[in-house]
């Protein structure tokens, strides 16, 4: 599979602060977090590979073209919802929509047709006609992200979406990146410092600190992993169960009042604990996944050790993990 | 099928040239700037002296004209005086400098009009970023903005301009034509001087001021009280260096070089009656050009990078 985005050695420089510090990843998910706190370089690294800001040294690959010598064709392969308010306010929402179409390359009557069609599909088909100033925050939001999508890019950029929605507008939001990226086989960068957002619509995540990446990794192999670790509680809990778990290749802590907590060996099926407690008679009441949270995974990779490079590191491998 | 009922889906279409892409921002920039009546009320008013100089060569070639001139040559009056043509029934380089003067005034209040609203306008909701983040680069959106200001002033300046020469050359015929087909090349040079200038300053202008009034008001003050500064220095300093200030003399002193018409100030008048060089007037005006393209440069940036 090819890579949506190769960082190699990429350096950014900007008022004689070093800004990205010579990061170097292959990304290939279809859709990936951009994580970190303020300042770590997450909008600077979209604006140099948007060919904003000129790299300072080493360079970034987007599909296979370099941002140093191939920008244009990126840029048509790419849509941009920036995180500030981005707009004409004096152009109706339509018109707004249609005059980046046509900027992007489509012809006048297709990119009229894909501005009503974009309009709708964001859920702001009655309001296409108002002026973009007349807009409220989430709607113009939307009109960003109509904007984004109109010329049908291969690739998204998206700067904080859900930037000052209400939760029934960020919800909206969220549902359409997933509804693009499952639906319409676009490729998402989506920039947040929500991790929730981060978690609810990408299957990696790169996180950066102080310009370098702290970690990288697949939120569903770190899923995977996690399953490892159960905690359960029973009801007539006895020593044969206790074994037969033992058995199994689990490592077994009980605590009080029938709980324990289990490591089960990777080849384990769930069904064998129940299984066993089924041959004990002990009744499972409570079975709980302890599930890392991309949180977890954040605060560990800001305490841990700046990981530069991630090159062709297997994604769930990547980063600076600590222990579980 | 309706609209509504149709589903965003990629596009597999084709797309239009990259050359001539910048073209879509003054046919969108047109299509809403004549929505105002008063514009195009404006707008359709400064062809009027084209139309006074049409009927004015059509008059001076008329064969009646030239009958009565004709009849009139070598005659003399009762008082036994010679009569002759008037020198103001003619057409040449000096009728069209002046249609040209008339228009570069049009010409101006278009700009003022137009220009300052340009590039403040996407710059207002920062919306440079989404130009440039499309396969539409500085050059392309300079040069889309460009054309709309300069799209409009050429139908007002050399266009018309032209439609008279080739009018006068038809009517006048090869004779003329011999003798004036140099004012082709000077209306072209003068209309696109004027017109480089004015674009290149007010798009400057738009880029730097994001408020359109005191942008306009910024127009203003370089069309009409700088100069007034410069005279101030003139009659200070007893010369006239400080007319270099006033860009509306200054064109109109090329002008006056390329229609070869005659220098109206006599010598032997003070310093500060007198003309500046050609060569300066050329030089200043190259130089608010390149200085419009520097600040163009320093403030057309998808991004500020704060230091």
């Amino acid at each position: 599979m090819q890579p949506v985005i190769e960082l190699e050695n990429l350096m950014v420089r900007l008022g004689g602060r070093t800004i990205l510090d010579s990061l170097t990843a292959s990304v290939k998910g279809r859709a990936i977090g951009l994580l970190g706190p303020n300042g770590s370089g997450k909008s600077t690294l979209i604006n140099t590979l948007l060919g904003f800001y000129p790299p300072d040294g080493g360079t970034a690959r987007i599909f296979g073209r370099d941002i140093r010598t191939d920008a244009k064709q990126i840029r048509s392969l790419i849509g941009y919802m920036p995180e500030s308010d981005s707009f004409i306010a004096e152009m109706t929402g339509i018109r707004f929509v249609r005059y980046m179409a046509e900027l992007s390359g489509l012809p006048s009557n297709e990119a009229m047709e894909r501005a009503h069609e974009a309009f709708f599909y964001v859920g702001l088909g009655e309001q296409r006609y108002r002026k973009v100033g007349t807009y409220s925050l989430g709607m113009k939001q939307m009109a960003k992200l109509a904007q984004a999508i109109v010329h049908g890019p291969k690739l998204l950029f998206l700067d904080e979406p859900t930037n000052g929605l209400d939760p029934p507008a960020r919800l909206r939001m969220l549902n359409l990146i997933r509804e693009i990226r499952d639906t319409h086989g676009m490729h998402i960068i989506l920039s947040s410092h929500l991790l929730r957002d981060v978690e609810e619509c990408c299957e990696e995540v790169l996180i950066l600190k102080g310009g370098r990446i702290a970690d990288y990794c697949n939120l569903e192999e770190e899923r995977k992993a996690n399953r490892k670790f159960i905690e359960i509680e029973t009801y007539n809990g006895n020593p044969g169960f206790s074994q037969a778990i033992e058995q199994l290749g689990c490592e077994c802590a009980w605590l009080n009042n029938g709980r324990a907590k289990l490591v089960l060996p990777p080849t384990m099926e769930m069904r064998e604990i129940y299984t066993a407690a089924a041959h004990h008679e002990v009744q499972i009441r409570k079975m709980n996944f302890r599930r890392d949270s991309l949180e977890d995974i954040f605060l560990r990779a800001m305490d841990g050790n700046l990981n530069g490079s991630v090159g062709d590191v297997p994604p769930q491998k990547a980063g600076a993990h600590g222990s579980l | 099928m309706a609209v509504y009922k149709r589903n965003y889906r990629p596009y597999d279409g084709a797309y239009t040239p990259l050359n001539t892409r910048f073209l879509v921002i003054p046919r969108f920039a047109w299509s809403t700037l004549f929505q105002s009546r008063a514009l195009l009320s404006f707008y359709f008013a400064t062809f009027f002296p084209m139309l006074v100089a049409a009927a004015f060569i059509y008059l001076v070639n008329s064969p009646s004209t030239q009958a009565l001139i004709s009849a009139n040559a070598g005659t003399a009056d009762g008082m036994g005086r010679s009569l002759q043509s008037p020198s103001w029934l003619v057409v040449d380089g000096f009728f069209f400098e002046k249609y040209l003067v008339v228009q570069a005034f049009f010409c101006f209040l278009l700009t003022a009009w137009v220009g300052p609203g340009l590039i403040s306008v996407d710059f207002a909701n920062d919306a440079l970023p989404l130009f440039l983040s499309r396969p539409f680069t500085r050059a392309n959106y300079l040069l889309g903005k460009f054309t709309v200001i300069a799209g409009l002033l050429s139908t007002i300046t050399w266009v018309p301009a032209m439609l008279l020469f080739l009018m006068q050359s038809s009517m006048g015929g090869w004779t003329w034509l011999s003798k004036n087909y140099w004012i082709a090349g000077a209306i072209m040079l003068g209309s696109l001087l004027w017109i480089v200038v004015l674009t290149m300053l007010v798009l400057a202008v738009s880029a730097w001021v994001r408020w359109k009034i005191a942008a306009t008001a910024l127009m203003v003050v370089i069309f009409f009280v700088v100069p007034g500064f410069g005279e101030a220095f003139n009659e200070v300093l007893r010369t006239h260096w400080g007319k270099l200030l006033n860009l509306s003399y200054l064109i109109s002193r090329i002008w006056n070089d390329l229609f070869r018409s005659p220098n109206v100030l006599k010598p032997g008048l003070p310093p500060r009656f007198t003309d500046v060089p050609v060569w300066s007037a050329w030089l200043v005006l190259a130089f608010v050009i390149m200085l419009s393209l520097w600040m163009l440069n320093k403030k057309l940036k998808a991004r500020e990078v704060v230091r």
